[in-house]
């Protein structure tokens, strides 16, 4: 019998034990439906996968009564374009100032405390100077986000390239290069595959930010909707929009992964050896 | 041609480097040992323009030392001397790009193949041609070695600086290398100081402490102890070694304190 940290599932047990927490939830979940729902059948808490079907049907594919619109949709898009500006303005920032304070000791002495103490500030605090100054509309939300993850992505960008081998940087200047001509070639293009994977980890940070601004003022919104409906205690449509939210969450994710991998085939290969 | 002339060096009280007087002629191929914290290093980073002299001049060609490292003085360290990011043949091409595009950094159309075909001709020279689209981590140790080493000598160095090149590859393959690096010492006409633990035929300078003290270690530092011309087979091999050992012996009588 080999000890228990040698033992490793194969490649057919590793998928269906991976799925096993999953499947577990939900049949936790259908037996309490089911046995709340048994003891009255008006309960609103824990709603059969039946209601919960209807609902999401109801939202993706009928026009709401008000609007028009395919609210599911209309949510999806408008928090995805809210995430996807904070977080492409978020990217861009940290590009900049990440590779200036990392690479420029000047940059680093006037900017570093500054952006460490702007990471220090909560970002919820802020918030109503935010919709302050920068009114109810998308602005404010878009900003909300920026602010809570450019910090951290700047810190880790600047963190990145001082990590880079001092021996590269001494190489460089001995093939020639200026200071500009260095940050173009040597810096900037090993670390954007660096700023992918933080963007990655920030991701999670960014969702918080947004679902948090959609939730006390907007007009639409995968947040919005989660939060106006709670008031009639509609289960039936939370569960799945937060199911919803957690896969797009992961595609996101993934889609990242991937494009690192096919726009930087030399990071993966460079990072195991070095 | 390299002076050296009552050349100090200490960080924050330790001596590190004490009294070093050398002259280096050009096309030598000066070899350079000794123990771990003797300050090869040091003397090498010197040299790069990466750490100043305490005291005492460094001259190149009756110049100082630049303060920064420069195209004049090329280097090859044990590793991380490649970029991973670029191809074998983009790495070579790096160099030359610096060179010729400022603002970019990047050459376009027929200055690009100009650039390519003398990158592929040193890569042809270490024996990397078929590799060229390749990345660094596709290569073994010895070649990203090789790579290192025509990265820097395409832009044709007056010095060319080795930090223990080989450090990192089996006997072999280093003896491999070291013919190359002799051969391209030959071709391309530079100075090169190559900081190593393997001796072979050529001039060799010891670093050591001559001075010690158990109760203040850091009071003294390393010099070069021999400068010794191994690649001269003749009688004057053993007029130079005891010039050399004049040269040195004053320090004979100088006796460790507490050793």
């Amino acid at each position: 019998m080999r000890r228990l940290i040698n033992q490793r599932p194969n490649g057919v047990s590793a998928p269906l034990l991976g799925a096993l927490p999953f499947i577990l939830l939900l049949l936790v979940y259908i037996v309490a439906s089911q046995a709340r729902l048994a003891e009255n059948p008006n309960d609103k808490l824990l709603p059969g996968l039946d209601s919960l079907v209807s609902a999401i049907q109801q939202v993706a594919t009928e026009p709401d009564k008000r609007s028009g619109a395919l609210i599911l949709w209309r949510d999806t898009a408008a928090s995805l374009v809210r995430l996807g500006t904070g977080v492409a303005i978020s990217a861009l920032a940290a590009l900049l100032f990440g590779i200036a304070t990392g690479a420029l000791p000047y940059a680093r002495a006037t900017l570093s405390p500054f952006i460490a103490a702007l990471a220090l500030i909560p970002p919820l605090a802020i918030l109503p100077v935010l919709f302050i100054v920068f009114g109810l509309g998308e602005t404010s939300k878009i900003v909300l986000i920026v602010f809570g993850i450019a910090p951290f992505i700047m810190r880790d960008v600047a963190m990145r390239v001082g990590e880079l081998p001092g021996e590269q940087i001494i190489k460089a200047q001995t093939l020639g290069a200026n200071s500009w001509q260095l940050i173009l070639r040597v810096i900037t293009p090993q670390i954007l595959p660096r700023l992918l994977d933080a963007v990655r980890l920030a991701l999670g940070a960014a969702w918080l930010f947004l679902i948090a601004a959609e939730a006390i003022a907007a007009e639409d919104g995968l947040g919005y909707r989660i939060f106006l409906v709670r008031r009639y205690l509609a289960m039936d449509l939370i569960l799945p929009y937060v199911a919803w939210i957690t896969l797009l969450a992961f595609l996101t994710d993934w889609l990242l992964r991937v494009a690192n991998a096919k726009l930087f085939p030399w990071y993966q290969g460079g990072a195991r050896r070095s | 041609m390299i002076s050296v002339r009552k050349l100090w060096k200490e960080y924050d009280g330790q001596v590190v480097l004490e009294n070093l007087n050398l002259e280096v002629g050009d096309h030598e191929f000066v070899t350079v040992v000794g123990a771990s914290g003797c300050g090869k290093t040091t003397f090498l980073r010197m040299l790069l323009g990466e750490e100043q002299p305490t005291r005492g001049e460094f001259l190149i060609d009756g110049q100082p030392l630049p303060d920064e490292p420069g195209p004049d003085r090329g280097i090859v360290f044990q590793r991380y001397s490649v970029f991973p990011h670029l191809t074998v043949l983009q790495n070579v091409l790096l160099g030359l790009e610096f060179e010729r595009a400022p603002l970019l950094g990047r050459l376009f159309g027929a200055r690009r193949a100009e650039a390519v075909e003398k990158a592929e001709a040193m890569l042809q020279a270490v024996g990397l041609y078929e590799a060229r689209h390749k990345f660094p981590s596709a290569l073994s140790g010895g070649m990203q070695q090789r790579l290192s080493i025509a990265q820097s000598i395409v832009k044709q160095p007056k010095i060319l600086l080795l930090d223990e090149p080989f450090g990192a590859l089996d006997p072999g393959i280093s003896a491999d290398m070291h013919r190359l690096i002799l051969r391209l010492w030959d071709e391309h006409k530079m100075t090169i100081f190559m900081i190593t633990h393997d001796l072979k035929d050529t001039r060799l300078l010891v670093f050591d402490k001559t001075r010690l003290d158990m109760q203040a270690p850091e009071a003294y530092g390393a010099t070069i102890t021999y400068d010794i011309p191994l690649h001269v087979t003749t009688p004057a091999l053993l007029r130079e070694l005891n010039e050399a050992k004049t040269r040195t012996e004053r320090f004979a009588d100088v006796v460790a304190v507490g050793g």
